[in-house]
């Protein structure tokens, strides 16, 4: 046994039982979401004027007669409560059983099956998310060099008090401002919609600037610290120019920090979507979530969309643990 | 102290003050809709312009900000005392427990968007504060319990701890007498930056739907209100004004979080 914990996969194996147990966690709770709904959500969805035999058949077509869990404690005539089981007939395993089988339960109020509903809205969450990635980059690594190599001049000042106003700004104020100005005022960017990628725009700055705010200090301490490394002063003293030793030097070290919180940002990004989404009016996991699933109490396309995108986000954190290992091989040891 | 943190705490006096007193400095009715005193600029009466129905802004962000910190004080104090306390048994009894929490829970916890999880769990509920605030709660306490957790399992090394422990002091005694108060400076700093969190999960509900419900001055709500295009187009300020409420409260009480950290840790002043 010791040398099954010491074996050089075991690192790996304990992040897949870890990741397992998460995924696990996420779906039984989002299973069981649907019995916080006060009241009996067939009577939500359909109003109170709908036939008995209406109720019966969504309840019928949902599953929602089956008892939500594998047992429960119901009360008898007389009042009292009893332990009762019911055995495999219950909405916590059909919901698995489906789940596996790629079936996310049909819509409450287009009937639609979920998982397609999602399949149209997916790729276009994703490439928000990455346009914001790649935005905050190019903003990130320029102003974090500069800000780290003028470290306490006036230009660093700047850089930190543009970091903090992104910090401190959310979403849901720069976004609107950003359609003030360039989509009301100046009219130069189209305010919500899909089409080209100018619509793409406005909603990226949002959803990145966070994010390049974050990144912009991670960046500027990072070549502050690589700086004052003894393989930097090896570098100018071979007579390299200053911006090589800058780029090709301090960046390629500098750059491991910023990549992981790259990565664990990315689910971020996928939880501040929902909010950028419903401002531009983008057709994504988002919009899906707040329009068709919350504002319709449309529980099981609530359902679908926090599956997708938690599942999403822990897949995003694993693979970003994981490039993190490959980049610094002194964690890959220990 | 350093002179952002003193701005941070400037602003937060302001701000605790203005919900204090915002009867007092509200001066018009937040509810009252006037439609012919729509969209009006700034001016000496309507010192931030009026809205879409013609509400006076300046009123209905003074009385917002009671909204912003009612829902931080109580979901920071409830999730940092759940939180601490959880922690320090993990930390303290290790064993079972131990693995449970910070085996299980942080893993779950940690590798979930947060905001996602209080948006599911309104969205199922349904909307109104004192949900809203459970929600942030629940997602809310976990950062603290790992925190004590860890300086729990620091303190308790400690000589005095130890010594203690040869006396025969009960665990009880041991774990709030002589652990905690050493154990809880940090927390102090994730309270602060917690308390920024909760401002702005609290303003992104309930700019969803999923907070406060409308008529009340949340800036989230208004946020919302004021950003449909002919709002936009009419009455940009409807929309800048909250907007900075929210930020100036956000950036404060990270200032102050910073700053803290940095007095607390000395190896951070010298930088």
């Amino acid at each position: 046994m010791r040398s099954f914990f010491k074996h050089k996969f075991f690192p790996i194996l304990r992040r897949l039982a870890i990741f397992l147990l998460v995924v696990w966690t996420v779906v039984s709770l989002v299973t069981l979401l649907i019995e916080l709904v006060p009241g009996d959500p067939a009577v939500s969805v359909l109003g109170e004027q709908a036939t008995p035999e209406q109720f019966a058949q969504f309840r019928e077509r949902h599953g929602l007669d089956r008892p939500p869990f594998f047992f429960s404690f119901p009360r008898d005539p007389s009042g009292e409560r009893h332990f009762h089981w019911y055995g495999l007939e219950n909405r916590y395993t059909e919901y698995w059983i489906a789940l596996v089988h790629g079936d996310m339960g049909h819509s409450f109020r287009t009937d639609r099956p979920v998982i397609d509903l999602i399949k149209e809205r997916y790729a276009a969450t994703i490439e928000l998310a990455l346009a914001a990635l790649l935005i905050a980059v190019l903003i990130a690594i320029p102003l974090g060099v500069v800000a780290g190599k003028n470290k306490g001049t006036w230009i660093d000042n700047l850089a930190s008090v543009v970091a903090l106003v992104g910090i401190s700004l959310p979403g849901f104020v720069i976004g609107p401002l950003l359609v003030y100005v360039f989509a009301v005022k100046l009219d130069w960017l189209p305010p919500s919609g899909r089409f080209d990628w100018s619509y793409l725009i406005l909603p990226a700055v949002t959803l990145g600037a966070a994010l390049s705010a974050i990144l912009t200090r991670m960046v500027r301490s990072s070549v502050i610290e690589e700086l004052n490394e003894d393989y930097v002063r090896t570098a100018r003293a071979k007579g390299l120019s200053e911006t090589k030793v800058v780029y090709k030097h301090v960046l390629k070290n500098g750059l491991i920090p910023v990549v992981t919180v790259l990565g664990l940002q990315l689910g971020v990004l996928l939880a501040g979507a929902i909010i950028t989404e419903k401002i531009f009016g983008w057709p994504g996991l988002g919009l899906l979530l707040v329009e068709d699933g919350i504002g319709k109490r449309d529980y099981r396309v609530v359902q679908g969309c926090v599956l997708v995108i938690s599942i999403t986000y822990i897949v995003a954190n694993m693979l970003t643990d994981m490039v993190y290992r490959w980049l610094d091989p002194r964690i890959r040891v220990s | 102290m350093n002179r952002l943190t003193t701005v941070g705490l400037v602003i937060v006096v302001i701000l605790v003050l203005v919900a204090l007193l915002a009867p007092w400095i509200a001066t018009h009715d937040v509810g009252a809709t006037n439609l012919s005193l729509r969209y009006l600029p700034p001016s000496s009466q309507y010192y931030f312009g009026t809205d879409s129905t013609g509400r006076d802004i300046f009123s209905r962000v003074v009385f917002g900000a009671r909204i912003s910190l009612k829902v931080g004080i109580v979901v920071v104090a409830v999730s940092a005392i759940t939180g601490t306390l959880l922690g320090a048994l993990a930390g303290y009894y290790g064993g079972w427990i131990d693995r449970i929490v910070s085996g299980y829970v942080f893993n779950v916890f940690l590798a979930f968007p947060g905001l996602l999880l209080a948006i599911a769990m309104v969205a199922f509920l349904g909307a109104g504060l004192n949900k809203l605030i459970f929600a942030l709660c629940i997602i809310g306490w976990v950062g603290y319990a790992r925190l004590i957790r860890g300086q729990v399992l620091k303190v308790r090394e400690y000589d005095f701890v130890q010594a203690a422990m040869a006396l025969g002091a009960s665990d009880g005694r041991i774990l709030f007498i002589h652990i905690l108060p050493n154990a809880i400076q940090p927390l102090i700093v994730q309270a602060s930056l917690g308390m920024a969190g909760a401002v702005l999960s609290e303003a992104a509900l309930s700019f969803l739907g999923l907070g406060v419900p409308p008529p009340a001055p949340s800036w989230g709500v208004m946020i919302e209100e004021a950003r449909d295009l002919s709002t936009l187009q009419a009455a940009p300020h409807a929309l800048i004004f909250p907007g900075l409420a929210i930020a100036l409260t956000v950036l404060a009480f990270n200032f102050i979080g910073d700053g803290l950290r940095e007095y607390l840790d000395p190896r951070q002043r010298t930088r």
